[in-house]
């Protein structure tokens, strides 16, 4: 038989006992949803994180004071006091040419008050350059322009949401405010943003790095962010970050470096592996779906005997009686695998309709995957009842009735 | 033209052999109308199955137009049941989900004709047996007369040079038997050659060739 003609046989055969076709195509199509569905929402996860970790800024290299070894083991009981890392070692890094932007970073919390309303707010030490390396924009004003690293400005830049609990509709640049025991011109206000990596930028106030040692009494700065060049430049400038404060620490290799790609890496593994791990999982359920496809067969295969005798005795070769047969079980797997994508589809834009974070296709790859597994174990359950009717003695066959 | 020479078809039930056909030599030439009658258990039906090379004998030669069937492929007897043997069965064996006009096409889609011709040749096929307005009736919507006569059609669609007819009746009432064995006698009267395996005696005695069976051999050849 030529194939179109198989198909149509087959197609008619299937038709013939449609409910048992019905689900044994729901079966296949429940595990093939699950594969793309599940590996959807991995993939959905990790691209938000991805996002979460872009948000921070790009090429990003950050430094903490301290040596933080991450070899397992029982941490020390008494931890070494690390040097200081101080303003100038930020500066200082300002030489490696793979340097483009340098923000020393210092941390607190400090009541800021305006007018008789008073909030607990973190509040971040650094410099002009924070704005560019942490991608923040403002709505309003400037942000410590011009101000010397060394010096302090009294001037505050605060996010909308602490501009606006304090003061409410009204202007708030150039008023004010008190952070602590001292007085603040507030300066910029910056653009909604909202949290990200746990910091809710909307609602901390930014000062000059030098007001925040101050104001929180310390000496150490509490982070250094440093924007590489260039994606390719990040190796060379973590090496130089190491060499120069190294150098600095009187050869002493007390502070730590993280790239962000390393981090994000570690991030993206970790979800292809789970993405991974819960595929697999459900792929199980395409083999199960797939003995269904044998069983449904066998089935059919002892319910048409009889057919099969007649065919032979019409002249059939084994090859014609198998590839109907097999033509059966594939049409069964495809049918569930392009039903299964189509629920898929369904559920994600569903999904997508109420919970915008989980942005992102189907990925294509879980797709033909999934396709790819349910036809392929449609086809490898399919052999052995198809083989069994194409072996079916044709007189036997025809004396069953 | 059909020669069996010394034709042994044995089968082990248990640990006893069963002689189903035994030394069975016979010649038939195209266009004979021959029936073959016998107790059950005689081995007409086996020699049926071996004659339509649906069953491999277990020693002997089968010439079927010359060529010897017992060293051909299986391929290749697949080609000969559909090119030159028909089959009509006392059960009809139309395949239930097909219509009429689905069931005489059967063997031409096998056989891997065109679309057109098959569609010209089953219009003609069932015209013949003046069952045009049944072509898209299922065989559940069709009296046994009627479920012969597409069993006919079928059988000859390709033109083969004989016909094997299993009780070709045994399922019918006396005045569908009766249009049934004009059929066949009229498409033996065409040339084709014609072999009725019955327990009928009236339907047997119709033949020009009569061959009695028993256990396994040939016992009387009437002509």
């Amino acid at each position: 038989m030529i194939g179109r003609e198989v198909l149509a046989f087959a197609w008619g055969s299937l038709w013939a006992a449609r409910t048992r076709s019905a689900l044994t195509v729901s079966a296949m199509a429940i595990g093939v949803a699950a594969v793309v569905m599940l590996t959807w929402l991995g993939e959905s996860a990790r691209a938000f994180v991805a996002d979460q970790f872009a948000a921070i800024g790009v090429h990003l290299v950050v430094v903490l004071p301290g040596r933080q070894e991450t070899v397992g083991g029982m941490p020390p009981i008494l931890s070494e006091i690390p040097r200081d890392l101080t303003i100038d070692d930020a500066l200082a890094l300002r030489k490696s040419p793979s340097v483009r932007r340098v923000a020393p970073l210092a941390f607190g919390t400090a009541p800021i008050s305006y007018g008789g309303k008073e909030r607990e707010c973190p509040i971040l030490g650094s410099t002009h350059e924070m704005l560019a390396i942490r991608h923040l924009t403002l709505a309003q004003g400037a942000f410590l322009e011009g101000v010397d690293p060394h010096r302090g400005a009294g001037l505050c830049v605060v996010g909308s949401k602490v501009r606006e609990e304090l003061f409410g509709t009204g202007s708030a640049i150039g008023r004010f405010v008190r952070i602590g025991d001292r007085r603040f011109r507030l300066v910029g206000v910056l653009a909604p943003m909202g949290t990200s990596l746990g910091i809710n930028i909307d609602e901390t106030v930014m000062i000059a790095v030098a007001d925040a040692l101050q104001l929180f009494n310390r000496a150490s700065l509490f982070r250094i962010l440093i924007q590489a060049r260039s994606a390719d430049t990040l190796a060379s400038c973590e090496a130089d970050v190491l060499a120069i404060l190294k150098q600095r620490h009187g050869g002493e290799e007390d502070v730590t470096v993280i790239r962000q790609d390393a981090i994000t890496s570690t991030f993206d593994r970790i979800f292809v592996a789970l993405t991974l791990a819960v595929a697999g999982i459900a792929a199980i359920s395409l083999v199960v779906a797939g003995i269904l496809v044998m069983n449904v067969m066998v089935v059919s295969v002892t319910q048409r005997t009889a057919e099969v005798g007649l065919l032979k005795a019409l002249g059939a070769r084994a090859r014609d009686i198998r590839a109907v047969f097999l033509v059966e079980a594939a049409l069964l797997s495809l049918l569930g695998a392009v039903l299964g994508v189509a629920v898929g589809k369904g559920v994600q834009q569903l999904a997508t309709e109420f919970y915008p974070a989980l942005h992102g296709d189907l990925p294509v790859y879980a797709v033909a995957a999934a396709v790819g597994t349910a036809l392929l174990s449609g086809v490898v359950f399919g052999v052995v009842p198809a083989q069994r009717a194409a072996r079916l003695d044709p007189v036997l066959a025809l004396a069953r009735r | 033209m059909i020669e069996l020479v010394a034709i042994e078809r044995t089968f082990a039930v248990g640990d006893q052999v069963v002689r189903a056909l035994d030394g069975v030599t016979l010649t038939i030439a195209p266009g004979e109308y021959v029936s073959i009658m016998g107790p059950s258990g005689s081995g007409k039906s086996t020699l049926l199955n071996v004659l339509g090379l649906l069953d491999r004998p277990t020693a002997g030669h089968y010439l079927l137009e010359g060529r010897d069937t017992t060293t051909m492929t299986e391929d290749d007897l697949a080609r000969a049941r559909r090119e030159r043997i028909g089959f009509v069965f006392q059960f009809f064996h139309l395949v239930p989900r097909l219509t009429a006009a689905q069931n005489v096409e059967l063997p031409m889609l096998l056989a891997e004709r065109a679309p057109a011709e098959r569609k010209r040749r089953v219009d003609e096929l069932l015209g013949a047996m003046s069952l045009s307005p049944r072509a898209h009736h299922r065989p559940d919507q069709l009296s046994g007369g009627q479920r012969q006569r597409v069993a006919i059609a079928r059988a000859t669609a390709l033109e083969p040079a004989m016909l094997l007819a299993d009780e070709p009746t045994g399922n019918l009432d006396r005045a569908s038997s009766h249009d049934i064995v004009d059929l066949l006698e009229k498409l033996n009267g065409k040339g084709l050659t014609l072999i009725v395996v019955t327990h009928d005696p009236n339907l047997g005695e119709r033949a020009r060739r009569k061959i009695r069976m028993a256990d396994g051999k040939i016992v009387g050849d009437v002509r």
